[in-house]
């Protein structure tokens, strides 16, 4: 198990999943404790358009789909905010017009792309420097907005309380938009397009179920995000199963085992 | 309308759409003014609320809050009570996270030892010094009523602004909560305004009324603005409630 970490593509396999699990954990506590869990499918399912897009052009997907992605997340805070159509309506309304322009844009391609299906199912072990340094990049962004964590929490356990103590609501929901945007794209290249909301969902949810505090369930569900990738890795190769599946299975576990222990206790 | 108003309301209209949910409110409420906001439902009493704390836009007229618009208010001026209705029970916190948010102005992430204290005193004011280390998921609607009140009271605001504190609260509760704001006015010529619909409470402890059903039907010292007349006009009938206006002994 420890010569595979001399190989350079586990390296980079692990130091992503480990990146990428503790981000979508960090956003995933305020998508669950938001109810957007629907917001996250959504913009996943809205990047494989923008990588769509990238075969077609034939450069990295990754740089067509995050700008994409941003696009189709802001357009939907956009419609939500003017108040003329719920959220979830607004989701279902952009999502579908990624997929439908993502499946033109791969008919548009004359030659035959078997990379859109890596997309679907994610590829962590294909994983380039390149992707690597796009997640360092939305690692380091994350860390300079964790001081809005305060701003985030608050707005997150009652908009208006916040909005009437002066916190800039709007400004800061468009912002965390554009980063659960960018943090799916890089979790879709891992796990895939149809797995990515168990990134955001599961370990937050798991956290929710053992704490009692906003910023416990925050650092439990990035300690979870983080150790289901190392473990759910680790179990993917000594098993020989695919990677990105065999991360969320273990999230499952870590999520069942806290339901089970939290059912014990509680009436 | 003097300049020293610390609620200063001009013919404010607010809509939704085409609705007109306010048609032409005007009122000022001064230090020491404890102004009851009574309305039929979807009287636009909530959005009258929201007005004065900048999170609805006027879109004729002025709302000026210690004469400056809503939104560049101070926000240390004003303490806020929702309706405990809209909480997120869900939400992982204990009661002393939400009382510190009225210090902090955001969510906090750690509680020092001194914030700990001041959280634990605001709460003790309240009579709930037992709750400050409970989680918000198993408090009463009454327990959390104090938790908001203990909220809004620690940054020693000179503006409250309650919506419906006592809905869903018992009547001994009720009265408690009353004396509670009247100790805290009497203390530091604040000025109260309260959403309510308890009509009785209004009549005795409230120094103004303001009777609203989209437009305003009356403003003034209760006797006179809850009036037969007005609260016809405003309810369109008017039930017990007016009995026990008369048979209560005037508050002393």
């Amino acid at each position: 198990m420890i010569e595979v970490l001399q190989l350079p593509f586990m390296q980079r396999a692990l130091l992503a999943g480990v990146l990428v699990g503790g981000l979508a954990s960090y956003y995933g506590v305020f998508v669950v404790q938001r109810r957007l869990s629907f917001l996250g499918i959504g913009l996943s399912h809205a990047a494989f358009g923008g990588v769509a897009l990238g075969l077609l052009l034939g450069t990295n997907p990754m740089w067509t789909a995050l700008p994409f992605t941003v696009v189709v997340a802001l357009g939907i805070d956009a419609v939500t905010q003017r108040g003329a159509v719920s959220g979830d309506t607004a989701i279902g309304v952009f999502f579908s017009v990624a997929i439908a322009l993502g499946v033109v844009f791969l008919a548009l391609k004359d030659t035959y792309t078997a990379d859109a299906f890596a997309y679907l199912f994610g590829s962590i072990l294909g994983v380039r420097p390149v992707d690597l340094w796009i997640i360092g990049g939305i690692t380091v962004g994350t860390l300079a907005v964790v001081p809005l964590w305060g701003r985030w929490a608050y707005a997150t356990f009652d908009r208006d309380l916040a909005q009437a103590d002066g916190v800039p609501v709007r400004r800061d929901d468009a912002l965390f938009s554009v980063f659960l945007a960018v943090t799916i794209v890089a979790a879709v290249k891992i796990v895939g397009i149809v797995l990515v909301a168990a990134f955001l969902v599961i370990p937050a949810a798991a956290a929710r179920l053992t704490t009692s505090t906003f910023h416990t369930m925050t650092m439990v569900a990035v300690i979870l995000g983080i150790a289901t990738a190392v473990g759910g890795l680790a179990g993917s190769y000594a098993l020989d199963i695919p990677s990105g599946a065999t991360i969320v299975l273990t999230q499952a576990v870590v999520f069942f085992g806290a339901f089970l222990l939290r059912g014990g206790e509680r009436g | 309308m003097s300049s020293s108003a610390a609620v200063a309301v001009n013919e404010l209209v607010v809509r939704r759409g085409e609705h007109r949910v306010l048609d032409g409110i005007t009122f000022d409420a001064s230090a020491g003014d404890f102004v009851a906001v009574i309305g039929p439902n979807g009287a636009g009493k909530t959005t009258l609320i929201k007005a004065l704390l900048g999170l609805v836009s006027c879109d004729r007229g002025s709302v000026r809050v210690f004469g400056t618009p809503p939104p560049e208010t101070d926000p240390d001026l004003v303490g806020y009570v929702p309706q405990i209705k809209t909480l997120d029970r869900s939400f992982p916190a204990r009661a002393a996270d939400l009382v510190l948010t009225g210090l902090r102005h955001r969510w906090p992430f750690y509680t020092t030892t001194t914030e700990q204290v001041r959280a634990e005193e605001a709460l003790e004011r309240v009579g709930a010094g037992a709750l400050a280390d409970r989680a918000l998921s198993t408090l009463s609607g009454g327990e959390l009523q104090r938790v908001y009140l203990a909220r809004s009271l620690i940054r020693t605001p000179r503006l409250l602004v309650l919506d419906e504190p006592a809905t869903g609260v018992d009547a001994a509760g009720a009265t408690d909560v009353y004396g509670l704001l009247e100790d805290y006015q009497a203390a530091h010529q604040a000025t109260i305004v309260m959403v309510t619909h308890d009509w009785n409470a209004a009549y005795h402890h409230a120094t103004h009324a303001l009777l609203i059903d989209a437009q305003q039907i009356s403003f003034g010292p209760p006797p006179e603005a809850l009036d037969e007349r007005c609260l016809r006009k405003a309810f369109g009938h008017i039930g017990h409630a007016h009995a026990m206006l008369h048979t209560v002994p005037p508050h002393d």
